[in-house]
């Protein structure tokens, strides 16, 4: 659905996107992950035609960036939630939806009808008629999702889409992208919210403007991350660690009496480690496998790359 | 350039009036300027004309025609304030890049907007010239004993002049609204637009300049060709590209 390669985006001598590549399946939730400056809201840019690449390319259901009239039929493809919602604060909810579904040319049969829906279906439309301006943050998000979504779209990028939002709000938008997750439709989000992206996306990829790393988020956390054990002794010894570094295990980190070692099958070799610490006369009180958050193994490759 | 989508325009133009609307500044000034224009300065005839019969009434007429002229001026100054709103209202609301993300094209966009801010205002002028030109006639034609407007000056200062002169105000207002971030600052930049009017007020004041059928015809064709430059130049600017990264 979504195929970029070796996309370049330079600001003067300012390099915000360098030598991205991806592929985006149709039906898939992609997130993508950096800081603040990494390039996420121009690679948006970019791929919604708003901005030109320097160098590189994109193909959105074969459609390609690098063409006028393709960059056309791309916009009208899309659906864009940019960070900032930019709805008319002085005018109606229905009148903010109109005037978008107007300028995404849906007939005027299919106008209302569809604005009433996507106006049902999160939770506004008893507020159709009231100006915008009164509304909260999380109900002019609602509303700016209803705007993404009045055309339509096959592909709906979503740039930090629950960014000071407060959690009833968040939890809100996390669930209906859930819900058009259940449609098959394509999302392309950024954030900087890793919870999210680990509840919400197929795939994701680091990026910090370039990409570090891309794959499901389990992938990530078992190629980035590795495997470790965790155990929690009594007392940390040097007999204890020999014991284990014995077996064969050579990164061992220990804080307090915490030990944390790095091995291939935590369910096979937790109980040789058991067996070792009971035998070198230690005291285990808990051993486990340890899983790591989306957010360790983001901030260890993101630090990694700074 | 590339083919217009009507719909699109027009949705845009729509969308702005509403907006507009709601906004005091824009309404009264669109309004009231005008109007107030029209009846006030009849005004000032009907009482020259009832209280100073000293006055000959020939010597009123260069008063009509420089009355006339003050409708090329508000032409040129109430876009100012509407077309700031317009563009840097966006800006300001954080509404361009959803506007930008929709098929709409830049040139679509430019052209709702502007005929946005220049409907409302050739649609005031004309109305506030219809009554203008009536009052004129009512106050004046007792003394005259014939009606003085419509006449062609008035006809070009109107159909030609007020126009052309909307048209460079809302083109300058595109280029100030791509260098400023508030619309206070937009309108007070933009209104620079109008001191090459009064200065041409002033010239005719002092008798350098006549105002007569050709130098009406001389001004408007000064106007459409620094509308030519400035159409240019606020199309250049008017760019996805240019808004999402070098509009401040």
């Amino acid at each position: 659905m979504i195929k970029i390669d070796n996309l370049t985006k330079k600001y003067g001598n300012l390099i915000a996107v360098d030598n991205l590549s991806l592929q985006i399946e149709e039906g898939e939730v992609f997130g993508l992950l950096g800081p603040n400056g990494a390039g996420k809201t121009t690679t948006i840019r970019v791929l919604c035609s708003l901005i030109t690449k320097t160098s590189g390319t994109a193909i959105l259901n074969d459609l390609s960036i690098d063409n006028k009239k393709d960059c056309i039929e791309i916009r009208k493809m899309i659906g864009l939630l940019p960070e900032n919602v930019g709805l008319y604060e002085d005018i109606s909810a229905y009148k903010n939806l109109n005037f978008y579904a107007k300028l995404y040319q849906v007939p005027e049969n299919k106008r209302k009808e569809r604005i009433e829906y996507y106006l049902k279906m999160l939770d506004l439309w008893g507020k159709k008629d009231v100006t915008v301006g009164t509304f909260s943050k999380g109900m002019k998000q609602k509303l700016a999702i209803a705007r993404t979504l009045v055309h339509e779209p096959k592909i709906l990028f979503m740039d930090e889409p629950t960014a000071n939002l407060d959690p009833e709000a968040t939890k809100m938008v996390r669930d209906f992208i859930l819900e058009l997750k259940k449609e098959k439709r394509t999302i392309f989000l950024n954030t900087h919210m890793l919870d999210e992206a680990e509840r919400i996306c197929d795939r994701v990829g680091i990026m910090n403007t370039h990409l570090i790393a891309t794959g499901s988020p389990d992938e990530l956390r078992h190629s980035l991350w590795g495997k470790k054990s965790i155990v929690v002794v009594d007392a940390v010894t040097d007999t204890i660690l020999n014991s284990i570094k014995s077996l064969g295990f050579e990164k061992i980190a220990v804080d307090n009496n915490k030990i944390t070692i790095e091995v291939n099958d935590p369910h096979k070799e937790n109980t040789l480690i058991t067996r070792a610490i009971l035998d070198a006369g230690g005291q285990i009180q808990t051993i486990s496998e340890l899983i790591p958050s989306l957010e360790d193994v983001y901030l260890k490759e993101i630090r990694r790359n700074e | 350039m590339s083919k217009l989508n009507r719909k699109n325009v027009w949705a845009i133009t729509t969308k702005d009036f509403s907006l507009f609307i709601k906004k005091k500044l824009i309404l009264y000034s669109a309004l009231i300027l005008p109007l107030a224009l029209s009846i006030g300065l009849p005004m000032i005839i009907w009482y020259v004309v009832t209280n100073k019969t000293s006055v000959p009434i020939q010597a009123i007429f260069p008063i009509f025609n420089a009355f006339s002229f003050f409708f090329i001026i508000l032409s040129a100054i109430i876009p100012t304030i509407i077309a700031s709103y317009s563009f840097v209202g966006e800006k300001v609301e954080k509404t361009l890049e959803p506007l930008l993300a929709t098929p709409a094209t830049d040139d679509e966009i430019l052209l709702g907007k502007s005929l946005a801010a220049f409907l409302p205002v050739i649609s005031m002028i004309l109305i506030s010239s219809v009554i203008f030109m009536v009052l004129i006639d009512i106050v004046s034609f007792p003394k005259l004993g014939y009606l003085y407007f419509p006449n062609l000056d008035f006809g070009i200062t109107i159909l030609l002049n007020s126009p052309l002169a909307c048209l460079m105000s809302i083109e300058f207002s595109v280029i100030v609204s791509s260098r400023v971030n508030d619309i206070r600052s937009a309108q007070q930049l933009a209104s620079l637009i109008i001191i090459p009017f009064f200065a041409l007020y002033l010239l005719t004041e002092i008798n350098v300049i006549t105002m007569n059928t050709d130098s009406l015809f001389l001004i408007a064709g000064l106007l459409a060709l620094i509308d030519i430059v400035l159409f240019f130049a606020s199309r250049a600017l008017f760019k996805r590209e240019e808004i999402l990264t070098k509009w401040k």
